[in-house]
């Protein structure tokens, strides 16, 4: 019964992060109507840039995310703008195409990264990075709860964002319908490169928050495309409360898995849940709970 | 007070508006019918600026608006509503207005605008926090009106109002037209309701094939035989 607790707690702290990455792939989906597949190797550059802070400036990784969030929606909206964008305005060229320029960024990003900083994996070591709290027999990671806390006020901010403000409400039209809004006098084009921008900024905010916990190598990107990805999919696409559910769900089946099968298995057994819900479940959890 | 002259329009390599050339004045309610395709509502996208037109020139007092950003176009003061209403389904009715409201004057006035609105809506303002997609059809438009009011629109350009209504709905929305004129906003409807509309309208246009074919009253437009014979099926 320990076990099954510690797991299920260790599991709802990492599924915390797994949250906004899956919020930030949300908000990109549901506006530019694509899927970012250089998401996670996104979040990878923020990685670099949190540990490059880290090693030659001593900057906590926590406390950097006041230079990675920035950072990073900086040069992602370059991206949107240059990029992707570019290919909207194109009539000849289908939307779809996209997709393919977010995988070419993706595969370029990983090149740089492995180019300038190899293939070796990185880590860091703070003083709270080894620490725990026990509470009743359970062992809480430190920098695993600061992290999930931190998750917790940036998706409230989000939130606020979204519901509370006129941009936020701008975005969400533009989500709901492009021509309406355009009518509405809302640009959309500015809308969808910062949007591409915010949804990047909440995967770096991921990144600093998940490095104290995680390895880094350059194809971790890959790997958290895939994540994000599986997790949009669980949560149902273009649903905000669904990602932070389905994220949440892959946390906790992830280390459910590295518990009671082998830690080997903590990818595979997401994508085999992705395969499940893909078969079983085709309108995710948003189609379950209608949010 | 909005002036079209010889706009020509295409979508790609289909030209859909020829020549077309109309007035509105102040205070008036002008409507362009015509039947599904004759261009009547790329009429009203070129003036809000989300379709450029070729040539030709549209003018608002005097001053040339033609290819401007649609973001302007509200600004100066114009607002379309959409045909089939086009509310964000997935936000409240009250989030709906305050999208209407986004720039200057109306950004400012925006809860009093909203005040304004639901006195002229009693129904909208029942249904103020509920999801807009929940609506009914009458409910909608309602809405999608009160939204294009909401930016303290000059000129209102409606795209077929009674698009989907019941009959009794129809003669309400038609109503809440003409106390919308009354109030001093000039109104350009598009409408294949061809009875009705000519009844209550100042002047109209009938656009065929994307030109303009006929002009004059509402009444003189009623006794025209080709009208009578195309339209009202006397």
């Amino acid at each position: 019964m320990e076990v099954f607790l510690q797991s299920l707690i260790s599991g709802l702290l990492i599924g915390g992060l797994y949250a906004i990455i899956g919020i930030g792939m949300t908000l990109i989906m549901g506006v530019l109507k694509i899927i970012n597949l250089a998401h996670g190797q996104i979040l990878m550059v923020a990685m670099y840039v949190t540990w490059v802070l880290w090693k030659f400036f001593g900057i906590d990784p926590y406390l950097s995310i006041f230079i990675t969030i920035p950072f990073i929606f900086v040069f992602a909206e370059g991206l949107s703008k240059y990029l992707l964008h570019p290919l909207i305005e194109k009539e000849s060229i289908l939307p779809e195409n996209q997709v393919l320029m977010t995988v070419g960024i993706g595969m370029v990003l990983v090149e740089l990264a492995r180019s300038i900083f190899t293939s070796n994996y990185k880590s860091i070591h703070t003083s709270y990075t080894d620490k725990a709290w026990h509470v009743a027999g359970i062992s809480l990671h430190v920098p695993l709860v600061i992290a999930f806390v931190i998750a917790i006020f940036l998706t409230i901010g989000l939130y606020f964002l979204l519901r509370k403000t006129d941009l936020g409400r701008s975005i969400r039209a533009t989500a709901q319908d492009k021509v309406a809004a355009t009518l509405m006098g809302i640009s959309s084009a500015k809308i969808t490169i910062l949007t591409y921008g915010l949804g990047s900024a909440l995967d770096a905010a991921a990144g600093s928050l998940l490095l104290p916990v995680y390895y880094l190598y350059p194809d971790v990107g890959p790997l958290f495309t895939v994540k994000a990805f599986v997790i949009t999919i669980l949560g149902g696409l273009g649903s905000t409360v669904g990602a932070i559910a389905g994220g949440l769900v892959l946390g906790v089946a992830e280390t459910f898995g590295a518990t009671y099968i082998s830690s080997g298995y903590r990818d595979a057994v997401g994508l085999v849940i992705f395969l499940i819900v893909l078969v079983f479940f085709p309108g995710g959890l948003k189609r379950l709970t209608k949010v | 007070m909005l002036k079209v002259e010889n706009i020509n329009m295409s979508y790609g390599d289909l030209q859909v508006l020829w020549d077309v050339s109309f007035e509105v004045k102040e205070g008036e309610i002008v409507v362009l019918v015509g039947a599904n395709g004759a261009g009547k509502s790329s009429v009203l996208k070129t003036i809000s600026g989300i379709q450029k037109i070729s040539s030709g020139d549209i003018t608002l007092n005097g001053e040339s608006i033609a290819n401007t950003e649609p973001s302007e176009i509200i600004k100066k003061g114009i607002v379309h509503v959409p045909e089939a209403r086009r509310l964000f389904n997935e936000m409240t009715v009250e989030e709906n207005l305050i999208m209407g409201s986004l720039h200057g004057e109306a950004k400012e006035k925006r809860y009093e605008t909203m005040e304004k609105c639901f006195e002229l809506f009693p129904r909208v303002k029942e249904r103020r926090k509920q999801l807009a997609g929940t609506l009914s059809g009458g409910e909608q438009q309602m809405v999608a009106i009160a939204r294009g009011l909401m930016s303290l629109p000059k000129i209102l350009m409606l795209d077929e109002p009674s698009l989907g209504l019941a009959p009794v709905l129809v003669q309400d929305i038609f109503d809440i037209i003409k106390g919308i004129r009354h109030q001093g906003v000039t109104v350009l409807l598009v409408e294949q309701n061809v009875q009705t509309t000519l009844t209550f309208c100042d002047r109209a246009y009938v656009l065929e094939n994307g030109r303009i074919t006929l002009e004059g009253t509402g009444k003189e437009l009623l006794n025209n035989d080709h009208v009578r014979e195309a339209y009202l099926g006397i």
